[in-house]
């Protein structure tokens, strides 16, 4: 009696077995591995899901893994031992060691062309494209995802108690200097703050005030670039902050984004942080407050240029199935459709990748009702960009930064003068880009 | 001959001893072995190629006054963490050997921060210390210390010395109070008998009694400090300001995971093994011949 049954759920469990393959081998599981956190990782997996909805041969599968800098390194391992992901969000920063790892990516513009799919490089916003674009034949390396700039938020209730116009955010340093003055007279403990120093006060500075900050058109013309921050013109906007931080009118709290809880928790009037913080903001921040450009300096000619990129790409990473590239491409395509993109830009803060996403959500109606919304991209596309603001592909950078930030916090602690500290942090640079140059080859 | 009769074969003692080999090849000798090599190789980061450069990687390192300059830091945090973790340690250990009521209270309430995480534990030393929302950062400044450890040197040590101690307190809680325990009581009676106080009982007879717990934890600890410190220092300071707190093992994970340069980091983590290597012999050869094994 046991045994005929036994059989009979072992020919089922075998039958289940089968089907379950046959079903898994129906569509095709593509891995993607990403750094967006809490609300944004949410956004990302409806992109997905509604991605995998609309068609049954792919399969996108989402997977959080960490900050920035931890995704890359779980990349690099995964590939490393044979088992990386088809996509993976790398940082800006980190654009010139991917570039340099030819035989472990595929630039996604190979990746459409063998998929059969028309990429239009002309669809995306300039400065976006050209960051991750080779510099060389002007075609995509890597899908430009969530970009953002530095802006300047101010707390318009703390304006309003300082006795200033809280519908004029300050223009140029000079007004932010005294109008943080006046915060703190009226007061506050913090005129003004303002994390990620070398993207906002040295990188987007640079580009803004039409300076490159390295040679060889900030390293998009090759990797023997050096660094070019310690020019009279660096310098003395770091003198500049450096006064205020010893009159007290700026704060330094840290290298990231620490000013951000500083500002909604309304103990600084006014902070220049990223562009993707306005969706926290909003949600914390108890009083009115307005978004501005980043401010500029008048004394210098032809200023206010344009600002530069942060934020992330997707890179196509070498060694799968032919199939899966196929979906890759799919899925790209879908990412960039100007409903996705315009959809994904008014849900996080992160600047629409194609005008065609811009557009659209003008057509919407979205910028007139939620004012401040596209300070981001106005400033991106300020004026054409030169040849020298277009971004940044320096190698090492991720050190580089950190070098920056050492160095400046000697300066606010009153330890170096900023030439000094820029001299040297130009000079520890240096060193960190021959090393790149080095392994590269 | 008595003993080889019984087994047969000397293959045994192998066999059971072989697991625990394994263990120690795959998980120590072989990484250890792997990072030897990378340390002489330039690599791109994905290790698509791999050039051999000899000593180079070690060379630019040691002409790096930074680097130099991390030992001291180093040091400089090991010895606090080290010296501060033992002493409160002991300290609290002797005054729950003392307590009569509640005991198991005060021993799960103690021996508790041992299950957090590292990371954990600095985000949330890092979050009562935060300049702008921290409790006792608000404290401080209310007393007229203005906190701001994103600035000062010397707050950001000591915030990260502060976590590291505390991740680490109960594992050292745990084996002094263990070791007090195991002290027989009648030696304690005896001496209290002959008219000796407290303080003076422990400084007699137990403290020296521990000698072999200490020596033991002196070791771990500064094992810990030298290698396990980083998740601390990454998601307190992240080796801030400047370089304040930047230890060579936070250099290691920083160059390596972060800055993805396999060849300096491997050449850091060979030095950093030989000093630890160095500093274990040293303490066995000298500090261990004052331990008293009852």
């Amino acid at each position: 009696m046991l045994k005929p049954r036994f059989l009979r759920s072992l020919a089922l469990g075998a039958a289940m077995l089968f089907g379950a393959t046959q079903a898994a081998l129906a569509t095709t599981e593509i891995q993607f591995w990403h750094a967006m956190e809490s609300t944004l990782g949410d956004r990302l997996n409806d992109i997905a899901n509604d991605f995998n909805k609309s068609q049954s041969q792919y399969k996108i599968v989402p997977v959080y893994k960490g900050t920035y800098d931890q995704t890359l390194a779980a990349g690099i391992a995964a590939y490393r031992s044979g088992d990386a992901p088809a996509i993976l969000q790398v940082y800006e920063v980190g654009t010139a060691t991917m570039i340099a790892a030819k035989k472990a990516v595929i630039p996604v513009s190979q990746v459409f062309q063998q998929a059969g799919i028309k990429l239009d490089t002309n669809a995306f916003v300039p400065t976006i494209a050209s960051y991750y674009s080779d510099s060389k034949t002007g075609q995509l390396v890597s899908m430009p995802f969530n970009s953002s700039t530095p802006v300047l938020y101010y707390n318009k209730d703390a304006f309003k108690k300082a006795g200033l116009d809280p519908n004029s955010p300050p223009q140029t340093w000079d007004e932010l200097a005294a109008d943080a003055a006046k915060l703190k007279a009226s007061g506050m403990s913090c005129g003004y703050s303002s994390g990620w120093q070398s993207w906002i006060q040295l990188e987007n500075y640079s580009a803004w005030h039409g300076a490159p900050f390295a040679s060889r058109n900030n390293g998009f013309d090759g990797t023997d670039a050096v660094l070019e921050f310690n020019k009279p013109l660096q310098v003395a906007h770091i003198q500049f902050l450096a006064n205020m931080a010893k009159q007290g009118t700026f704060s330094y709290v840290g290298r990231k984004d620490e000013p951000n809880s500083k500002f909604y928790s309304g103990d600084c009037g006014i902070i220049t942080g990223s562009s993707g913080a306005l969706a926290s903001i909003r949600k914390y921040a108890k009083f009115s407050f307005g978004t501005g450009f980043m401010p500029y300096d008048a004394t210098v000619q032809g200023a206010p240029q344009n600002a530069i990129i942060g934020g992330a790409s997707l890179w196509v990473l070498a060694g799968k199935d032919p199939a899966v590239y196929k979906g890759v491409a799919q899925f790209l395509a879908y990412l960039t459709s100007p409903a996705v993109a315009a959809k994904w830009h008014q849900d996080t803060g992160y600047l629409p990748v194609t005008k065609a996403a811009y557009d659209l959500t003008r057509q919407q109606g979205f910028y007139d009702k939620n004012p401040g919304s596209d300070t981001a991209i106005r400033q991106m596309l300020n004026k054409p960009p030169l040849p020298f603001t277009k971004g940044l592909r320096l190698g090492n950078m991720p050190q580089i930064r950190t070098v920056i930030d050492e160095e400046l916090e000697d300066v606010w602690a009153g330890k170096k003068t900023p030439q000094q500290a820029l001299d040297s942090a130009v000079e520890r640079g240096n060193d960190l880009l021959r090393r790149f140059q080095n392994q590269a080859n | 001959m008595q003993e080889r009769s019984r087994f047969g074969t000397s293959l045994l003692p192998y066999l059971l001893i072989a697991p625990q080999l394994a263990i120690t090849a795959v998980f120590f000798l072989w990484p250890a072995a792997v990072a030897l090599w990378q340390s002489t190789q330039a690599q791109d980061a994905f290790g698509t190629s791999s050039v051999f450069v000899g000593f180079s990687n070690f060379k630019q390192l040691f002409a790096d006054p930074l680097y130099l300059s991390s030992f001291g830091t180093t040091l400089e945090f090991s010895a606090l963490v080290v010296v501060s973790g033992l002493v409160l340690s002991l300290f609290f250990a002797a005054m729950a050997d003392r307590v009569t009521r509640g005991k198991s209270i005060y021993q799960t309430l103690l021996i508790w921060p041992y299950a957090v995480a590292p990371v954990i534990a600095a985000v949330l030393w890092g979050f009562l210390f935060n300049p702008s929302i921290g409790l006792v950062a608000y404290g401080l400044g209310k007393i007229g210390i203005s906190w701001n450890h994103a600035l000062n040197g010397g707050q950001a040590m000591f915030l990260v010395v502060l976590a590291s101690v505390w991740k680490q307190f109960s594992y050292n809680f745990l084996f002094f109070y263990a070791g007090l325990q195991a002290i027989p009581r009648s030696l304690i009676e005896a001496a209290a008998i002959d008219g000796a106080g407290p303080v003076r009982r422990f400084f007699n007879i137990a403290l020296p009694m521990l000698s072999p717990t200490s020596f033991f934890l002196l070791v771990v600890n500064l094992v810990y400090a030298f290698f396990d410190t980083f998740p601390i220092i990454d998601a307190a300071t992240g080796g801030g300001p400047g370089q304040s707190t930047r230890t060579l093992i936070y250099k290691i994970y920083d160059d390596g995971f972060k800055g993805l340069d396999i060849g300096s980091s491997g050449a850091q983590s060979v030095v950093l093994m030989l000093i630890v290597v160095a500093l274990t012999l040293v303490q066995f050869r000298f500090i261990e011949r004052r331990v008293q094994y009852s």
